[in-house]
């Protein structure tokens, strides 16, 4: 099926010329043959064959009804939770879980007829920009398997990449969606903090954690966004605002919007290669009639800080029901504070215990009004400036990344490897929408373009990666993915 | 005996210090659902861990969704207490690892709770005092832990059942204001009465849906600053409280007559022993690392919403017992004594309705009838007899047809099956002997027959009159009037 975007399969699928078990069965064997890249942790055979079911028989009796996810299959990130398939975020310590519950924003696709054919890798607890902090093993990108694929998405990001299904789902919380699109050379939008409820999303850090869709067009992101957003009772942090229709922004254009370019994301770090291909997607989007003015952000240097005390705070009281006590991983000890020390000294991974620590330690008596409340005033700081700048703009456009995906095994000091989301997790410290889009290639690596919307105008961040993405080719791109070099492991 | 001694008396101990108390009780909301789920908030007696789902299971992935009812129940509370509303609330992580925790953190209240600065007065020995409530606030329960051993880390091993987990939890903080055990009992015994009288708790000790903490310190006599306080929990009952205190006031008394500090650590009361022991030190006191909840929105509590909780608190307790003394002529004490519990105090304001005089609704209420419901374990309401039962016999006693102990016969053959007074008294021939003729024939004719105990009584001894009046209630079958009785034979033995 490489290639095919959710319009053209949904299209072949009305004229009946396959079927959603062909699709499904197609999508599996494209992902096995990805088996060296490691994208993938298990399949949902059971759970795809009742769904392809469902959606045949949908598309048969009812295809007025059957809205363009029908009968489509798809992937989705191991921290989503589906009732009777294993969920493990990564990690040793829920190896072996299987919720008896099935998340929102998964319940939607499901009603949608989309078909879930495998769950893909990631970070463990999604803490990571490389992938290779899965407690299953790092994952490679599809245009070079020496390569990351991006974190923590990475396994989503890569398997629509090489094409193997049309769109998977992942989540972001500093830059886990946006960055692993933009090192892999696909769409990944994060929406609005609150537009996509959280229910069945295993936390990493609640208030800035978001489900989104990786696809190969901005179409398709749009269909899968318009099928799992909206207010959920189960998630009180959603909002209860009405979804704006995406179809009434798409296919407007960018004439006459102003777009601001935030000067501290184009400041020195950025890859030679990367800032001329956001230069020339800058270019292109003034000659489509937006106008590009220069804005300014001035707390995005304390932006990582302040995610780092943050994101870490809330992911040690998140990950405290990992205790061996209910679920998942259980070291045997003969007192309780021993089980819980095994459990999860063995069942954590270096870094998720790097956090928990850093988190811990933020919230304790004492550090706590120097840390977590000062990052708190902060990030209200960095929220405010946000606000101020859309007074100005339309919409902010930028590099998603400053770099390109690096090889394997290059960024082992943390710090490293936490400024790789320098560009991405201010916006979810903001709580706003953003999508990155194909814009270049550098070193024959993909480059992402980040469009970062205000609060609740998710769909004015498609409009406008979407007049972009008509213009330009980068999108049209499919890496070898089977037959990458350096996949061998 | 000197004055400084380790084995002070509790008088002693008194009379060179003053205790410092304060209460924290936890209550359980008689909400439908739990804190944070549609789990049913009634666990008592459901398998183990039936009661459950994702969200009181802490499973990973499922989120907390704040119950309003039990936001509006605290509310109404605070209000009874007094407390002052602040227009914002929040909830916040409270995180400590302990295996009935299913999240590793408990939702609670830290720096914003949903209300402040109230104050409770009560009355001990006709001293009112009047006792500050720092706080009510709102949180989770945790689930309960059977143990093979005492204490979880001496247990072989250890059952989890999680169905009390997640139930709506409220705590009511009292400043150290109470100066006696008397007066934190009494401060307990208020405090219930009003959160059961408001319909927001059971007020059921023994199952633990109502939990009292103590904090106490001994501070010498004339001084003003606080001492060493200690934590003391696990007292299950008003008389568990003050004994447990009594016991700390005497054993901090002995310590520090005898120049030992007192640490700074947690006890339990062991009923058995009649003794609190040290669980915790201060060295092992928790960081509980407090931060808000992100899972929940911050709460905006308008003035609408207060004034309207304030609107439909009902009577309280203390207005009733006024009331009662208004309306009925009830004298203060009987007036209390009704209203301690709302059930008792509904039942005789309706007996007073169907026409009962109010001394004697309340008489009954208090004697036979609490006897009978607490022998049988059945309150008036749910018995046979039923409240107008009730109101048919003590018209038949008020209306003289039948006499006290004949009452008191019916009503413990009637309570549980239930029946028709009136019918059972014409049917059986109880009514009373009420004919004056047939009652002076029947004391002469005991006169005549005792002539022993006639002299006797005439010789001066009173109590020969009792046993001629047991021969005339012997000859009725107990359905005279005891007193008419008496006065007659008097009447006829006179000189």
């Amino acid at each position: 099926m490489s290639s095919d975007t959710v319009a053209e399969l949904g299209a072949r699928l009305r004229r009946g010329e396959t079927t959603p078990e062909e699709l499904a069965r197609a999508a599996r064997s494209d992902l096995e043959s990805l088996a060296r890249l490691n994208p993938v942790l298990r399949y949902t055979d059971e759970l795809a064959a009742r769904q392809a079911g469902r959606a045949a028989r949908l598309l048969a009796e009812a295809p007025e009804t059957a809205g363009p996810l029908c009968g489509i299959p798809f992937a989705y990130k191991d921290v989503l939770c589906v009732e009777g398939v294993e969920t493990s975020a990564g990690s040793r310590i829920l190896q072996g879980f299987i919720p008896p519950y099935t998340g929102t924003a998964l319940g939607r696709l499901l009603d949608a007829g989309a078909v879930p054919v495998a769950v893909t890798n990631c970070d463990e607890f999604a803490m990571g920009s490389s992938n290779e902090n899965s407690a299953y093993g790092a994952v490679g990108n599809p245009w070079d398997g020496s390569r990351v694929p991006g974190g923590s998405s990475g396994g989503s990001a890569a398997v629509v990449a090489a094409g193997a299904v049309p769109f998977s789902l992942g989540t972001d919380t500093g830059g886990s969606i946006r960055q692993p699109a933009s090192f892999c050379g696909v769409a990944g939008f994060k929406p609005t903090y609150g537009r996509v409820s959280r229910y069945g999303l295993i936390a990493f850090a609640s208030s800035l954690d978001q489900i989104g869709p990786f696809a190969r067009s901005v179409d398709d992101i749009a269909r899968v966004y318009s099928a799992i957003a909206g207010h959920d009772p189960h998630d009180s942090t959603s909002s209860p605002e009405a979804v704006e229709p995406v179809d009434e922004q798409l296919g407007r254009g960018v004439e006459g919007l102003r777009l601001g370019v935030p000067h501290e994301y184009m400041a020195e770090g950025l890859e030679p290669g990367v800032r001329v291909a956001v230069e020339t997607a800058l270019a292109e989007l003034e000659k489509l009639g937006a106008s590009i003015e220069e804005v300014s952000l001035p707390s995005t240097e304390a932006a990582l800080s302040t995610y780092y005390i943050i994101a870490p705070a809330e992911c040690s009281a998140n990950l405290a029901r990992m205790d061996g006590v209910r679920f998942g991983l259980h070291v045997d000890r003969p007192s309780v504070t021993d089980t819980y020390l095994e459990t999860r000294g063995r069942g954590f991974g270096p870094e998720v215990k790097r956090r928990i620590m850093l988190g811990t330690y933020a919230l304790s008596s004492g550090y706590y009004d120097a840390y977590y409340r000062q990052a708190q005033k902060v990030r209200t700081l960095i929220a405010d400036e946000f606000d101020r700048a859309f007074e100005k703009v339309d919409a902010l456009v930028c590099p998603t990344s400053p770099i390109v995906a690096f090889p394997k095994g290059d960024r082992s000091d943390p710090l490293s490897m936490y400024l790789c989301d320098v560009l991405t997790l201010p916006v979810n410290l903001a709580g706003l929408p953003g999508i990155s889009v194909p814009c270049g290639v550098s070193g024959g690596l993909p480059v992402g373009l980040q469009v970062i919307g205000p609060r609740m105008q998710d769909a004015r961040v498609l409009r406008v990666a979407q007049a972009y993405e008509r213009e330009t080719i980068w999108h049209t791109r499919t890496a070898p993915a089977a037959d990458v070099p350096g996949a061998a492991q | 005996m000197t004055t400084a001694s380790a084995v002070a008396t509790l008088e002693q101990v008194l009379q060179r210090y003053e205790p410092v108390i304060g209460l924290e009780v936890h209550g359980q909301l008689l909400t439908r659902s739990k804190m944070f789920c549609g789990c049913s908030a009634d666990y008592i007696g459901a398998p183990p861990n039936s009661n459950t789902c994702p969200v009181c299971l802490g499973l990973p992935g499922a989120l907390p969704v704040i119950n309003r009812v039990a936001v509006e129940y605290t509310v109404r509370t605070a209000l009874a207490l007094n407390c002052e509303i602040p227009e914002h609330s929040k909830f916040d992580r409270k995180n400590y690892f302990y295996p009935d925790l299913p999240k590793g953190y408990q939702i609670s209240q830290w720096d914003m709770p949903l209300s402040l600065n109230g104050h409770l007065t009560v009355s001990v020995d006709g001293q009112e005092v009047r006792c500050g409530i720092t706080r009510v606030h709102l949180e989770e329960d945790a689930g309960t832990l059977q143990h093979s051993g005492d204490i979880l880390q001496q247990a072989r091993s250890s059952l989890v059942d999680l169905n009390r987990a997640g139930v709506p939890l409220m705590e009511i903080v009292g400043e150290p204001d109470l100066r006696s055990s008397e007066q934190a009992r009494e401060y307990l015994v208020r405090l219930r009465q009003i959160l059961v009288y408001i319909g927001v708790n059971d007020g059921n000790l023994e199952q633990g849906s109502f939990r009292c903490d103590a904090n106490v310190s001994l501070r010498r006599r004339g001084e003003t600053g606080l001492g060493v306080k200690v934590e003391v929990k696990n007292m299950n009952s008003f008389r568990a409280v003050q004994r447990a205190l009594d016991f700390e006031i005497i054993r901090q008394g002995r310590l520090l007559d005898q120049g030992v500090t007192i640490d700074q650590e947690t006890r339990g009361w062991v009923e058995a022993k009649g003794a609190t022991i040290s669980q915790r030190g201060k060295e092992h006191a928790h960081d509980y690392r407090y931060f808000p909840e992100p899972d929940l929105p911050p709460m905006h509590l308008g003035a609408d919403f207060v004034e309207r909780v304030r609107a439909g608190i009902p009577e309280l307790p203390q207005q009733l017992v006024e009331r009662l003394q208004r309306e009925h002529g009830l004298s203060a004490y009987d007036a209390a004594i009704v209203s301690a519990e709302r059930d008792d105090a509904r039942a005789f304001e309706e007996l007073v309705g169907m026409g009962v005089p109010a001394k004697a609704a309340a008489n009954w209420l208090m004697g036979e009838v609490a006897r009978l419901s607490r022998e049988s374990r059945t309150p008036l309401r749910s018995s046979g007899l039923g409240l107008a039962g009730l109101a048919a016999l003590i018209k038949l006693v008020e209306g003289g047809r039948i006499n006290g102990s004949t009452a008191k016969e019916l009503l413990d053959e009637l309570y549980l099956p239930g029946g028709d007074p009136a019918a059972l008294v014409s049917e059986r021939g109880l009514a009373q002997v009420s004919d004056q003729a047939e009652l002076e024939r029947l004391v002469d004719a005991v006169i005549a027959e005792n002539p022993a105990a006639v002299a006797d009584f005439r010789g001066g001894k009173e109590q020969a009159l009792q046993r001629l009046v047991g021969g005339v209630m012997k000859a009725t079958r107990g359905r005279a009037d005891a007193r008419a009785v008496t006065d007659l034979l008097r009447e006829r033995l006179a000189p």
